[in-house]
C-alpha cells in the first residue's frame, strides 16, 4: 500500500492503536507530534478496553472522530484473539469514517523506539515478544530500527543471543536473552510516528499470524462397544 | 421517533451475520459462512471461525447496507451478540460493533444470542404472543425458555445436559458417512427411509422426569446409533442409512416435541416458538405442529433462513430494545461466552 507522502504535510490527524501484546495502546498524532497517548492498565482485556481508550484519547487530544484523516494499526505478530480486536476495529472504523488504514508490524514499533527513542541503542539488535507455548515472535534490526530479518515464531533457546534484546521476550526468557533493553511493549505513539513520519514499511491491515490454526481432521469414528 | 433502524451483528459461531431491520421489517440479512472450512474437521474450529469473521466483517456490513438501501449514518443503533458463543468469535463481532458505534456516534446493545433467536420470529409473524414457550435447538444449544417479554424476561426451564441437538445430528451424520453439518443431510436421507429402529429417548423415563422434566440428553442416543451400526458392520450385514437416519431423527424430534408441549401445558402457555438451526428440520416442523394442534397449542417457526444464526435476529431484538427505550450497553461491554439467558442486554 502506498503512503500518501508525508501525512504531516497534509495536516493529517492520525489515530493509532496496537493490540498485539497483552496490553492495548492508543495515540493521536496531529501531523506534527503525538498529542495524546494512553495504555490499558489491565492485561488481556483488549475487547473491553480498546473502544473506551480510543474515546478517551480523542478527548485528550481535544478532537472529534470527524477530525481524523487516517488510522494506523499494529498488525502483530501477537496472540490472535487480541490482535483481531485491533484489526477489526481499525478496518471497521476506517470503513465508517472513510479513512485510509495503515498496518505496521508490531515488532517494528518496538524497534523504532529502541533505535530512535530517548535512549537509542546505536547498534544492531533483536526484538522479541511473547508468542506463548514457550515460543517468541522475533525480528532483527539495524541501528536505525530498519528490519533485517523476521518476523518469525521461534523457541527462545533456538534464537539465543548475547546482543541487546528489546520487547517482552527478553523479560520472559533471560537465559536466552541476557541483555534486556527498553522498550518492553510497543507504544501507539511510536506506531503513529512510524506512519506519519514514514519510518517503517506500511502494510494492509492484515494480521501477521505466523501460525496455522490448531485443527486436526478427525480419523474414523471412535468405537463405542 | 419513527420505527428504529437497527444494524445487528452476529458472530457467535461460524456465520458472520449482518442484518438491518426497521421496526419489525427486515431490510437486509447478509451472511458469510465459514462452514466449508470446518467441514473437513467434522465440527467448527474456533480459530478458523475467528479468522473468517475478521475477513468477512467489513464486506458483510457493506453488503447489508447495499441490500437495505440505507446509509450507515441513518442507523439509530447497533446491536451485537455479546454471548453465549465461542469467545474468540464473539469478540470479533463485539469489537466491530463498538467501532461502528464509535464511528457513527450511536448507542450499542450487547444482546443475548438465545433471546435473538426468539425475537427473530417477529420479522415473519409479527409481535410475539406473551407469554410463549420457546424451544431453541441448534448445534450449540438446546433449551426450553419461558418468554414473558423478550426485552426483559426470559426464564430457562430446561436445557441439554450433554450434547446439543444439532451436535447429535452432526455426530450421527459422521457415523453414517454423511457430510458436516449433519442436519440437512440426515433430513434428506430420512425422507427416503422408514422409522424401523426404536432408538432411546433421553431423559424420558419416570425417574429422569423427576429431576430433568424439561432437560434434554442426546449423548445416549448417539451412542445407541453407533452401537447399532457397529453391530451390523460386525455381522457383515448391510446398513440402510436412510432407515437409520429416519429412526434417529424420529427419536430426537419426539423428545423435543414431547418436552416442549409438556412445558407449555405445565405453564399454561398456548404458543410454542421453535428457533435455532435444528428448527429447519422438516420432520420437527411437521411433528410439532401436528401434536401441538391436537392439544390446542399454536406453533410458530420462522422460515429456515431465519432459524440458523444470522444478523437480522440480532437487529430484530435490538430494534425491540430501542422501541421500548431500554438502556444501551456501555462501550466497555465484554464478549461473554457463557452469558446467561436471563441477561437479555449485557
Ligand atoms: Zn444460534
Amino acid at each position: 500500500m502506498l503512503c500518501p507522502r508525508g501525512l504531516s504535510n497534509l495536516g493529517g490527524v492520525l489515530l493509532a492503536f496496537d493490540t498485539a501484546t497483552p496490553y492495548v495502546t492508543v495515540a493521536v498524532h496531529d501531523g506534527e507530534i503525538v498529542v495524546a497517548e494512553r495504555r490499558s492498565d489491565q492485561r488481556m482485556r483488549h475487547g473491553e478496553q480498546l473502544a473506551p481508550l480510543i474515546e478517551a484519547v480523542l478527548a485528550d487530544a481535544g478532537i472529534v472522530r470527524q477530525d481524523l484523516t487516517a488510522i494506523a494499526v499494529g498488525i502483530g505478530p501477537g496472540p490472535f484473539t487480541g490482535l483481531r480486536v485491533g484489526l477489526v476495529t481499525a478496518r471497521t472504523l476506517a470503513f465508517v469514517l472513510e479513512l485510509p488504514v495503515y498496518g505496521v508490524c508490531s515488532l517494528d514499533v518496538v524497534a523504532l523506539e529502541a533505535a530512535l527513542g530517548d535512549r537509542p541503542l546505536n547498534v544492531d539488535f533483536t526484538v522479541t515478544t511473547d508468542a506463548r507455548r514457550k515460543e517468541v515472535y522475533l525480528a532483527t534490526y539495524d541501528d536505525r530500527g530498519r528490519r533485517l530479518d523476521g518476523p518469525d515464531v521461534v523457541r527462545p533457546e533456538d534464537a539465543a543471543t548475547d546482543g541487546p534484546v528489546a520487547g517482552e521476550g527478553a523479560r520472559l526468557y533471560p537465559e536466552a536473552f541476557p541483555d534486556p533493553r527498553e522498550p518492553v511493549l510497543p507504544s501507539a505513539g511510536w506506531l503513529a510516528r512510524a506512519v506519519a513520519e514514514e519510518l517503517a514499511e506500511l502494510h494492509d491491515p492484515e494480521p501477521l499470524y505466523l501460525r496455522r490454526p490448531d485443527a486436526v481432521a478427525p480419523g474414523a469414528p471412535k468405537r463405542v462397544s | 421517533m419513527s420505527e428504529p433502524l437497527v444494524l445487528g451483528i452476529e458472530t457467535s459461531c461460524d456465520e458472520t451475520g449482518v442484518g438491518i431491520v426497521r421496526g419489525h421489517t427486515m431490510l437486509a440479512d447478509a451472511v458469510a459462512s465459514s462452514v466449508e472450512e470446518h467441514s473437513r474437521f467434522g465440527g467448527v474450529v474456533p480459530e478458523v471461525a475467528s479468522r473468517a469473521h475478521l475477513e468477512a466483517m467489513v464486506p458483510t456490513i457493506e453488503r447489508a447496507c447495499e441490500t437495505a438501501g440505507v446509509r450507515l449514518y441513518d442507523v439509530d443503533a447497533i446491536a451485537v451478540t455479546s454471548g453465549p458463543g465461542l469467545a474468540g468469535a464473539l469478540l470479533v463481532g463485539v469489537a466491530a460493533a463498538k467501532a461502528l458505534a464509535l464511528g457513527l456516534g450511536k448507542p450499542i446493545y450487547g444482546i443475548n444470542h438465545l433471546a435473538a433467536h426468539v425475537a427473530v420470529d417477529q420479522l415473519e409473524h409479527g409481535p410475539l404472543p406473551a407469554p410463549c414457550m420457546a424451544l431453541l435447538v441448534s448445534g450449540g444449544h438446546s433449551s426450553l425458555l419461558r418468554v414473558e417479554d423478550v426485552t426483559t424476561g426470559v426464564t430457562p426451564l430446561g436445557a441439554t445436559i450433554d450434547d446439543a441437538a444439532g451436535e447429535a445430528f452432526d455426530k450421527v451424520a459422521r457415523l453414517l458417512g454423511l457430510p458436516f453439518p449433519g442436519g440437512p443431510h440426515i433430513d434428506r436421507m430420512a425422507r427416503e427411509g422408514q422409522v424401523t429402529i426404536d432408538f432411546p429417548r433421553g431423559l424420558t423415563s419416570r425417574r429422569d422426569l423427576e429431576r430433568h422434566r424439561f432437560d434434554f440428553s442426546f449423548s445416549g442416543l448417539k451412542t445407541a446409533v453407533a452401537r447399532w451400526v457397529e453391530a451390523r458392520q460386525r455381522d457383515g450385514a448391510t446398513i440402510d442409512v436412510a432407515d437409520v437416519a429416519a429412526s434417529f431423527q424420529e427419536a430426537v424430534c419426539d423428545v423435543l416435541v414431547r418436552k416442549a408441549i409438556d412445558a407449555a401445558t405445565d405453564q399454561g402457555i398456548e404458543d410454542i416458538l421453535i428457533g435455532g438451526g435444528v428448527a429447519a428440520n422438516s420432520r420437527l416442523r411437521v411433528m410439532a405442529t401436528e401434536r401441538a394442534e391436537a392439544r390446542g397449542i399454536r406453533v410458530r417457526v420462522p422460515r429456515p433462513g431465519l432459524c440458523t444464526d444470522n444478523g437480522a435476529m440480532v437487529a430484530a431484538l435490538g430494534s425491540e430494545l430501542v422501541a421500548r427505550g431500554r438502556t444501551p450497553s456501555a462501550l466497555d461491554l465484554p464478549a461473554d461466552s457463557s452469558q446467561p439467558v436471563t441477561q437479555v442486554v449485557a
